[in-house]
This record gives C-alpha cells, structure tokens and sequence, in this order.
C-alpha cells in the first residue's frame, strides 16, 4: 500500500520518529498510525485550513515584507515523559546558574575574581549595563523569562545551542499550535496523553507579581510592546489579553518622581511590573539610545530607585552572549556545584591565545557565529560555504576575534514534515520557556519546535522562512487526583430543557414536539 | 398600523430568540469541553460526555457514551430541539411564521445557516466538529448582530431579546449546577469559563486564574459581563416590564426577586448558597417562562376533528 511516508529516506542525521528506515519509535506509533492512511490530498486540504484559520485569528509573520500566515506542520514532534524529565531539569538548571551569573556580574563579580571567566567578557560586553549595577531585583529574579534552545545531534543527544534570557519570544505559538492542532487535527490526539500548555500565561502572571516592588498589596502588571508594527506584536498581544492585563506602548507610561504611570480615562495609574518586550537600547532614552521614540523617559530610574521592576532585568544581555554560552558549564559547577546536565556544542573561542589560529585553519569545517547575532543572522557554515564566504569570513574573525564563536557543525535531528505532496525529513530545534518565579524555575512542558523547511537546511529561524511544529510532552500518568471509577453513579439531574413551538404548521404539531 | 402583536407571533419571536441562544451556547460548551478532552491527557471521555448530557438535559443512558455519539445527539440531531441542529431548525421555522415581523435580513441569516449546516456536518465527519461549531457560533452572533440593528425597540424586539437572556440565565445555571453538584463530572474552571465565552472577560477581571469561588462569582453576579445570570436577568426584567402592565407581574416576580438576591449577595456567603441558588434560579426561569406564555400567548387546545362515522 503506498501511503505519503513511503519514499522517506533518512536524512544524515538522528530522525525523530524512525529508528531505521520503515521502523517507528514507541512514542510516535500511534500518529504515524492516524497518518499513514490519509490521502496527500487531505493532507493539504488541512494544511490550508490551518494556514486560514491562522490567517483569521492574526496568528502571522512578517517574510519577506508580507503577512504570511504562521507555517505550522501537521506531524507533531513528540517527547516522551523521561526525554522530557532530562531536559526540564536541563533548562532550569541553565537558567539558575545564568541567574547566579548575572546576580554576581551586577554585584560582587566573584566569578572574575577566582578566574572562572575573563573580566573582559563582561567589561567588553556591548550589553553590560551600569545602571543595572547594583540594582537588587525582588526576589533575586533578573530572568523572568528565558528560551533556551536545544538541538539534538547525531547521536540522538540533546545539547544547549543557545541562551535567551533578553526577550525571548515565540511561546504564542506555543500556545497557537495546540489549539490549531486540536481543532483542525483532533483525531491525531485519539488514545494520546498530551500534556497541556495552556497553563503558561497564570505561571507568567504568578512570576511577574512575585517580582513586584515590596510594599504593593496588588501589584498592577503591564505587557510593553513597541507597537503593532512589530513583528510579535501578535505574541505581546496575545500575553496580554489571556493574563488580562494592559498592553502599553511607550507613550502611554510615563514617569514622575522615580515612579511609573500609565494614562487612563481616569487620570494616571500607578505600575509596578513592566513586562517589556523590547530591547535594553530602547527602553528608555534617557539612558540608552536617545533617538528611541518606543520606549519611557525615565523608566530606568524607576527600576534603580526600586519603584517598578523590569522583566526581563536590564543588562541580562551579559548572559546570553555566545561567548559566555562557551563559559555556561563551567559556570554551573562554579555556582551551583552540580555537572551539567545539558552538554554545550563544542565551540572555540578566537578571542583566546592559540584558539584563534586553530580556528581560522580549520574555518572550513566549522559553524562561525557573530556572538551577537539574532535570528540566524550572520551565521557561516564551512562545510556549505564558497571559497569566497570563507575568506571574508576568515578576515572578519581575524579582525575582530571577541566577536564571534566558532562551532563544530551539528546535523540536527530530523522529523518527518509534509514537502508537496508526501513526507521528507527536515531539520528542527527545539525552544523550550522557562519562566523564574523567584522560588522555582518552572519549564512549560513542550517547548516551539521550529523547521527548517528547505532541504538540508539548517537555519530553523521564521525569519529565515522557517516553519514549526506542535511539541507533543506525552505524560506518564494522572500526576493527582483520586482514580476515578466509571461506576460513580450518573451524574445530577438538571432540570429537562423548556420546548416551544418548532414552527411546524398546527395540525402536525400533535407529537412533534420530541425531547 | 403596527402598534399591536399578535401572540402567536410574540411567541414565535421568544423562541427565535430562545432557541438561537441555546445553539450558539451548546456550540460553545461543545467546542471548550472537546477542546478539554483533547488537552487533557487524563480524560476520562465517558464521564466528560455523560456530564454534557447533564449540562443540557439529555438522558445520556446506562451504556458507555463518547464524543462521536454527544456530537450525533446534541449538535447533529434535527429531531431534537436541545441539540444544535434542532434548535436552528425550530428557530428558522419559528422565525419562517414571524416572517413579517422579523427583518429580512434576520429570516435570511437564518435560512442560509440553516442549508449551510450539511456541509459542515460533512466536513465534520471527515476532519472534526470544529468548522461546524464555528459556523454555529458565528450565525448565532450574525443573527443577533441583524436584530439589534435591524428592528425597532418595539414589542416584537423585547420579545426577542426576553427569549435570549432566559435562555442566557437557564444555560450559565446549568453549567454550574453540574459543576457544583458533582465534582467528579463536572468540567474545570477554564473549561467552564469557556464554555461561556468568559474566559477573556474573567481574566480582564481577576487576572487569569479560575478559582472555584471567584468563577462561580463572576458567572452569577458580574455586572458587566452580557452572560452572567446577574446582566442576563436584567435584560429580561426591563423587556417584561416595557411588555407588561400590571403591578404584580407573575412572570416579572420570580425573576425581580432573585435579581435583587442575585444584586445585594454577600460574595463570601456565595459558595455555601450555591447549590440552593441555582435551584432558585432555574425554578425561578421556569416559572418565568411559563407566566409569560400564559400571559401573553395563551393557547387554545389544537383543533382536533372527528372523522365522521368513526
């Protein structure tokens, strides 16, 4: 019987639903079992349901200077319970020993003092802020919010690709996918355990309050976008509206006295939080850059008098430079005296005596990465690059050696994603958010597993025409509540419903009327 | 001369109003509870379904019932007026015999759902009952969009929007009577929330957290929310007193009384009167309804003829 997954041939890489070609993983029997008798052509019929629904609720990226409807790929990426144990324990521990970092690099710098990372790293870090020295965030919480992207290799291991701890952002397609994926696919679910994400918003609201300034009994929370032009003004949107709390722009806060309002219909308002989904630079003029028309003008000073707390922190960026992600082992066994569970990607680091050459000889065979860039951009890839890239490559890395790391080229593991017509592996990641609520780093189960769409393609990013998959954490098993047996009795009897007239003509009406 | 309505069609305007309510809410409460089961990896879909029976007062059976079977009986059954497409048949029908007293375009949105609903229910088949649901639910706020714009705040609109907001009050108190209850049937907060397409209203409110006592709260007593039993019976209170004359109104009574008790409710004592609340309400709504029959379309026993020499 020929069925759309009968031409998938493996890629060069760990394939996330075969373990050999025609041998299905456990966790994936049952969803290549609801797939494999769907004609293509149902398929497609779905995919554009779901491209149009997305189309309808704004769920959109901006490509190429158009809206196009959030891609999002029908096979779901599935991780089993302990998969996902592993890399939950993974991600918070990152997060806590980045959260230890920046406590230290904004207070006592033990950690440049006993030699475990080079003073330069933070003093020439383009992101190390000195207003937010000293500041002491409620709660000890600078990360609020982090996306740690993961990749798995070869070998089928999971390994940190990067941190995010500045704005993170895709979790509303998290949340978007789901809810696409259960209307438009509900029988793909059929005998499934999946566990929920819809969970993430009260967690994210219950962090921000705990991080308010000490003195307000009922913190007021706001969501700070750039505005509707931005391109995940839909996600800030989104936040907004499901903790139901105000999304402000920059012109509607303003500050007085180290304190910060927003105008209402009924005079000013006090805020406490500030989620801000906008860069360090533009967050406030006076400060930072002056030309920045979406931030407030004194929002800084607020934060540093202890009046508002900004989430995430000013000055996380120190955290997530790619040169520091070099450093971020060592870091947790500096800080939290454990080993780490999620390996790195075995990087180099130009800026260091001897490693520069090593790299600049074998470029050709390496990931070189800006340690700055966002988005994909910037990235070489040796294996696949002309004589030309390379050169200029190796003469920018030359140049400037504290801005890049070099990698050791990783294939991404594939899944099985719908190319025309019928199945073809594609690269993906995986983006998990972790959200710090000053007592306990909690993971949302899943995570955004993004696509690279082009064949061999390994830059997943959307704004690199990337597209995504719904990240399916299977449970183990009811985590509470008594078993419930199906011989409880019925449930209450509510009152029978009221009838009217059905409109039928009198004379058929006699017996008519049906319950 | 249009200053009078004849009962017949008052009550065939009630019902519009009723009957459209009630599909656009069972498409809801639909849509959040099978959203829930495919969310929930612990669901147990016999007793998610048998407490839908409950919610809408179907006798669910003593064998095991799924979601295919609560889709067939509450949204496909055009025999039933408490499923979807019952309830849209008899409102179209209803709607067909007040035809000159609703507007064009209200009959028109009607009908055209109404031939709209094969397809879906095909399509349902094939890929789910969510086209099918959304269809419902967009219809249903077409129809009440046309009516508020469309027709004149005469008599004939009260009698619209009174059908409506009984329908509102008797299907927020069912959903959490089964709630309240009986926990092991019942659905969760959210899904509750949902159901009644308050989810974003509550958390504007509250923040987004449903708890037991805060949900209930603001379902019952909120005074800005168009779905609570408090707004709803508001409603229907100012159409029956624009409609009626006298004093002592019995189908104005039961329901001024509870809005009062709903109005000066003490929101602490709210969780230990619950279950007696929402007693009172649906016996309250009942008896409403079947004052405002007798008042205003009081009926004759159908004509029955003997055949001769029988």
């Amino acid at each position: 019987m020929a069925d759309i997954f009968d031409a998938y041939a493996l890629a060069d890489a760990w394939d996330e639903m075969f373990e050999r070609p025609g041998e299905v993983r456990t966790a994936y029997e049952p969803v290549l079992a609801a797939l494999q008798p769907i004609e293509p052509g149902e398929l497609r019929f779905r995919a554009d349901q779901m491209a149009r629904a997305f189309t309808d609720r704004g769920v959109t990226y901006a490509f190429a200077g158009e809206e196009r409807p959030w891609p999002l790929d029908l096979v779901p990426r599935i991780l089993d319970a302990l998969e996902w144990d592993f890399i939950q324990r993974g991600v918070s521990q990152r997060v806590r020993a980045l959260e230890a970092y920046l406590a230290d690099a904004y207070g006592p710098c033990r950690a440049f003092e006993d030699g475990v990372v080079p003073w330069r790293l933070l003093l020439g870090s383009a992101h190390f802020h000195r207003a937010a020295h000293g500041v002491e965030p409620p709660g000890g919480v600078r990360i609020h919010v982090a996306g740690i992207d993961l990749v798995r290799d070869e070998a089928g291991d999971f390994r940190v690709l990067e941190d995010n701890v500045r704005v993170p952002s895709g979790v509303s397609y998290v949340i978007e996918n789901r809810r696409a994926m259960t209307r438009v696919f509900p029988s793909l679910f059929d005998g499934q355990h999946v566990v929920p994400v819809d969970g993430y918003p009260a967690r994210l609201l219950a962090a921000l309050r705990a991080a308010a300034p000490e003195r307000t009994a009922d913190p007021r929370v706001v969501v700070l976008t750039p505005g509707p032009s931005n391109a995940a003004y839909f996600e800030h949107a989104l936040l907004a509206r499901l903790m139901g709390v105000q999304l402000v722009e920059g012109h509607d806060l303003v500050c007085r006295g180290n304190r910060v309002w927003m105008r209402t219909t009924r005079g000013e308002v006090p805020v406490h939080v500030v989620y801000r989904r906008l860069d360090d630079d533009f967050l406030d003029p006076l400060h930072f850059r002056p030309d920045s028309v979406i931030g407030c003008p004194g929002i800084m000073s607020a934060a540093v008098a202890g009046n508002v707390t900004l989430a995430n922190a000013v000055g996380n960026g120190v955290a997530d430079d790619k040169l520091l992600y070099t450093y971020v082992p060592d870091l947790i066994r500096y800080y939290l005296s454990e080993e780490p569970i999620l390996p790195n990607v075995e990087s180099f680091r130009p800026d260091e005596p001897g490693q520069l050459e090593a790299v600049l000889d074998q470029i050709d065979r390496l990931v070189v990465k800006p340690v700055d860039g966002a988005g994909g951009q910037g990235i070489v890839i040796g294996p696949k690059a002309d004589a030309k890239t390379l050169e200029r490559t190796r003469r920018a890395v030359a140049a400037d050696p504290r801005g890049f790391i070099a990698q050791r080229p990783v294939a991404l593991s594939t899944s099985p994603t719908l190319a025309g017509e019928r199945m073809a592996p594609r690269h993906i990641d995986l983006r998990p958010f972790a959200v710090n609520d000053g007592n306990d780093v909690w993971v949302l189960p899943g995570g955004l597993t993004r696509v690279a769409l082009q064949e061999g393609n390994l830059i997943v990013n959307s704004s690199q025409g990337g597209g995504s998959k719904d990240t399916w954490v299977l449970a183990e098993g009811p985590a509470e509540g008594p078993a419930r047996s199906a011989d409880e009795g019925a449930p209450p009897a509510v009152a029978p419903r009221q009838l009217g007239p059905d409109g039928t003509p009198a004379g058929v009406q006699e017996g008519a009327q049906q319950q | 001369m249009n200053d009078v309505i004849l009962s017949r069609i008052a009550e065939a305007l009630t019902w519009t109003g009723r009957y459209v309510e009630r599909a656009d809410a069972t498409a809801r409460i639909l849509d959040a509870y099978l959203h829930r089961m495919l969310e929930d990896p612990w669901r147990d879909e016999d007793l998610a379904c048998r407490s839908l029976y409950a919610i809408l007062g179907v006798d669910a059976g003593p064998d095991p019932v799924d979601m295919q079977q609560v889709l067939d009986q509450l949204a496909f059954d055009a025999r039933s007026t408490c499923s979807i497409e019952g309830a849209l048949g008899a409102a179209r029908l209803n709607a067909r015999s007040a035809r000159e007293a609703v507007s064009s375009a209200m009959w028109e949105c009607l009908n055209a759902t109404w031939h709209a609903l094969a397809d879906q229910r095909r399509a349902a088949r094939r890929t789910g009952p969510y086209g099918y649901l959304e269809l419902v639910r967009s219809r249903a706020a077409l129809f009440f969009g046309l009516a508020d714009s469309t027709m004149s705040r005469d008599d004939s609109w009260r009698f619209v929007v009174l059908g409506r907001s009984l329908e509102r009050v008797d299907m927020t108190v069912r959903l959490l009577s089964v709630r309240v209850l009986d926990a092991a049937h019942a659905p969760d907060w959210p899904t509750l929330l949902s159901a009644s397409g308050a989810d974003e209203a509550y958390a504007r409110v509250y923040g987004g957290f449903g708890d037991t006592p805060r949900v209930a709260e603001f379902l019952l007593l909120d005074r800005d929310f168009p779905r609570s039993a408090l707004h709803a019976l508001t409603t229907a209170e100012e159409c029956l007193s624009a409609l009626g004359r006298p004093r002592q109104d019995p189908a104005r009574r039961p329901i001024g009384r509870l809005r009062t008790r709903l109005e000066y409710l003490d929101s602490p004592a709210l969780e230990e009167q619950l279950p007696i609340l929402l007693r009172d309400l649906q016996t309250a709504c009942m008896a409403s309804a079947e004052a405002v029959t007798e008042r205003f379309f009081p009926h004759q026993g159908p004509v029955v003829w003997a055949q001769e020499g029988a």
